[in-house]
């Protein structure tokens, strides 16, 4: 793939043959990047797709602190009552509440990639009408939990 | 300046050819979790809040505490694939490979003491 400093109409010549670099390509790491998240407008299919990556990264803290419920459980009453009395205080509550949202959405959302994986519903309509539906579902299920448990 | 070709650059930088496993294991797990988080928020939320001898007395029983076993195990599981992709993405160096390395130990530290826990109050 060589190039030679020959001008591609539209872009500027990426080699310059005379300074002998195209061989070992000093330019590299220095092209043109695809536009990238700063300058690209949000759209429903991204934005879903990075909360999929914060909600189901984030949900490290509330699995952190259902096993430190479980150990302190497991330990005795003294240790449950230090660990269920953090997790059932308000700053657990939020954590929690949060957190149930975090789960459905991450699941829903996650349902959609293996929706994708098959090869299915990879239009841009139908994948936003599902995202669509996907965040008024989550909201709901995160009420309905709240009423329930 | 390097006398490097780029067909010289390029040899031995390839794929680590591990990444259809990992993709595989992500849609096993994710599939797995589906029935088994919405089974845990529900048992597991039940006796939240409650006291001690009726958490202890719960999870004496055996679905309920499967169904935390399970869930706690593969979770982690899980999450231990998804954590390594972030870092994988927006960590370079040294301090991806620390973060990596880190995660995949707080993963697995995690999931063996719920698990741990879960069969000592069940047992």
């Amino acid at each position: 793939m060589r190039n030679n400093g020959a001008k591609v109409p539209g872009q500027p010549a990426r080699y310059d043959a005379k300074k002998g670099t195209e061989m070992a390509d000093v330019n590299r790491g220095n092209r043109p990047l695809s536009p990238h998240v700063t300058i690209y407008r949000p759209q429903l299919t991204s934005v879903t797709s990075i909360f999929t990556r914060i909600t189901g990264n984030a949900l490290i803290v509330a699995a952190l602190m259902i096993v430190w419920w479980f150990v302190a459980a497991a330990t005795g009453p003294e240790a449950f009552a230090t660990a269920n009395g953090f997790v059932t205080s308000w700053f657990g509550d939020l954590v929690m509440f949060l957190s149930v949202w975090a789960v459905w959405y991450h699941m829903l959302f996650g349902i959609r990639h293996l929706i994708w994986d098959s090869g299915h519903m990879l239009d841009v309509p139908r994948s936003e009408t599902f995202a669509q539906a996907a965040i008024i579902a989550s909201v709901l299920l995160t009420i309905f939990t709240a009423i329930v448990v | 300046m390097a006398y490097l070709t780029d067909r010289k650059r390029a040899a031995g930088m390839g794929s680590a050819k591990s990444g259809t496993d990992h993709h595989w294991k992500m849609m096993v797990t994710s599939v797995a979790l589906v029935p088994l988080v919405i089974a845990f928020i529900f048992t597991f939320g039940a006796v939240l809040g409650q006291p001690y001898e009726a958490v202890v007395a719960y999870y004496q029983r055996p679905m309920p505490a499967i169904i935390a076993g399970l869930t706690i195990f593969v979770s982690f599981y899980h999450f231990r694939g998804g954590v390594q992709t972030m870092i994988e993405d927006y960590v370079k160096g040294f301090a991806r490979k620390a973060a990596i390395i880190g995660m995949i130990c707080l993963s697995y530290f995690a999931a063996a003491a719920g698990v741990f826990a879960v069969v000592r109050l069940a047992l």
